[in-house]
């Protein structure tokens, strides 16, 4: 018999209704039910940061929060953060500026990451970007130039994300 | 992750009869549970969520001391102004525990109630001897591979280590945890291992931590948090030390001072020896490094954990020296 529960996720702005399991992870049913796979599963057990997102505009792991924990909250994906008209966010334009991949599988959780430490005001310099970005790893090792586009975009925020990011939070 | 059931808690007294039941887990931050439950450790058939009550989460920081709710993050805690004006040993051992997403999730109460990373613990499947998570069934550690095990309180049933921050600096400057009708000094929370490794705390069946508390002192405020570990950030303590000072009016002469060491024990431990020693003394360089040798009375080495009983005290002393200004 499995069992499933009733959820309204409001995700990137838009409300999603679904049943799943209680034990089902935000990351699944993100991936699993709303065919949102740009946040990655990579260790699934809080240890490698792939699956970031925002929970009420802080930054989380999708891995280790239950889909029925985050019902009433705003949930942000890397889906949701380039602006409609499709520019990209500042943080992934540094990413692509600053070519701060090499795989790609780490990127979407380390731009969700990057984009919550530069409004958390920890981006102020290199030694404090890489201290609050070291819940992100890169198994290809492109830590160079990450902090380079992390710091490129720290310097680089304008008021429009500033607006955009209240939004989120609201 | 074997499936369970949902109950979101309308208050603590709900979430409390609740855990009345066998099989019944409470979930707050979810980080060290669902993690467990990952690993196959934790095999909750209810989770008890109690992330949506209000008030457990406030943070009030006064001249007598600091109290904070259960359900207060880590990172808040972390980054409140008046927890690092008054108690820097605290809000420090908060920022270099866990990574920046993490400490978003976790709560005060959970990190207080986090479970051992002894991997022999965490490996079900592969290790069926544990006598934490299967009482009477042996120990897969000793014998075993040991670098990150316990080198204090161990007993022959168990060597792993209680991997806390948080909970070591408030085990020096006595802080106390609020369980709704009772209220329990820190450093009497957690039990030794001794026989009965699976019972880690005094917390009763359906007892709920609902926050924390911290008399201010001197100590307290003039205080530091050392943590050494085998990479720069993101990292459990290889070892650490919680240290805080207060001096008499000339500056220099010791009036009180307070340590206590994590990632070497299986509880966070009090050094209460090297306290003692150091009371009513000008500090100097080797006094403290012969003191801090204290911390380490009734060490036992399981062989690949035999350089902490080395490390611990050198990480004991590199703090005092510093809260001492000869670092």
């Amino acid at each position: 018999m499995t069992r499933t529960i009733h959820l309204s996720l409001d995700i990137n702005g838009k409300r999603h209704e679904l049943d799943v399991e209680p034990r089902v992870t935000l990351l699944d049913a993100l991936r699993e039910s709303l065919a949102l796979t740009g946040t990655k599963k990579g260790c699934d057990q809080g240890q490698c940061g792939a699956c970031t997102c925002h929970v009420d505009g802080k930054r989380v792991l999708s891995c280790l929060t239950l889909a029925a924990q985050v019902e009433g909250r705003q949930i942000t994906t890397i889906e949701g953060i380039a602006a409609e008209n499709g520019d990209l966010h500042p943080v992934q334009a540094a990413f692509i500026e600053n070519d701060a991949f090499q795989c790609g599988y780490c990127t979407p959780g380390q731009i969700m990451s990057a984009v919550a430490c530069i409004r958390e005001g920890h981006a102020g310099s290199e030694e404090e970007i890489r201290e609050y970005m070291s819940g992100n790893l890169c198994r290809c090792g492109a830590y160079n130039s990450i902090v380079a586009a992390v710091r490129e975009a720290a310097s680089a925020v304008t008021t429009g994300i500033e607006a955009k990011d209240k939004v989120e939070v609201a | 992750m074997r499936d369970f059931s949902y109950f979101r808690a309308a208050s603590t007294e709900e979430a409390s009869r609740a855990m009345l039941d066998a099989g019944a887990m409470l979930l707050a931050g979810g980080t060290t549970l669902l993690d467990l439950a990952k690993c196959g450790v934790s095999e909750p058939d209810t989770l008890v969520d109690i992330t949506h009550l209000a008030g457990l989460g406030d943070i009030a920081v006064d001249a007598n001391g600091a109290t904070i709710g259960a359900l207060a993050k880590m990172g808040e805690v972390a980054d409140h102004p008046g927890v690092k004006a008054a108690f820097p040993a605290v809000a420090q051992s908060l920022s270099l525990a866990a990574s920046a997403q993490l400490r978003n999730m976790a709560t005060i109460g959970g990190n207080l109630l986090q479970r051992t990373r002894c991997s022999y613990f965490r490996e079900p499947g592969v290790f069926p001897a544990c006598n934490k998570r299967n009482p009477g069934s042996g120990c897969s550690a000793i014998g075993g591979v040991t670098r990150n095990h316990a080198v204090l309180g161990t007993s022959r049933a168990c060597i792993a280590v209680n991997p806390g921050d948080l909970a070591v600096a408030l085990v020096a400057f006595d802080a106390y945890v609020e369980m709704g009708r009772r209220r329990v000094a820190i450093e009497d929370l957690y039990m030794l291992p001794g026989e009965t490794p699976d019972w880690e705390t005094v917390l009763k069946n359906g007892e709920i931590i609902t926050g924390i508390g911290i008399p201010a002192s001197v100590a307290a405020k003039n205080s530091t948090y050392l943590k050494v570990r085998d990479r720069q950030s993101y990292e459990f303590a290889a070892a650490s030390a919680a240290v805080g000072i207060e001096f008499e009016a000339d500056g220099k002469t010791v009036r009180d001072i307070r340590v206590a060491l994590g990632g070497v024990a299986t509880k966070p431990w009090r050094a209460r020896a090297v306290e003692q020693s150091l009371i009513g003394t000008v500090l100097d360089v080797e006094a403290v490094e012969k003191a801090s040798r204290l911390s380490m009375e009734g060490a036992v080495s399981h062989g690949g954990n035999s350089y902490k009983i080395e490390l611990a005290p050198r990480v004991v002393a590199r703090a005092i020296l510093t809260m001492g200004g000869l670092a």
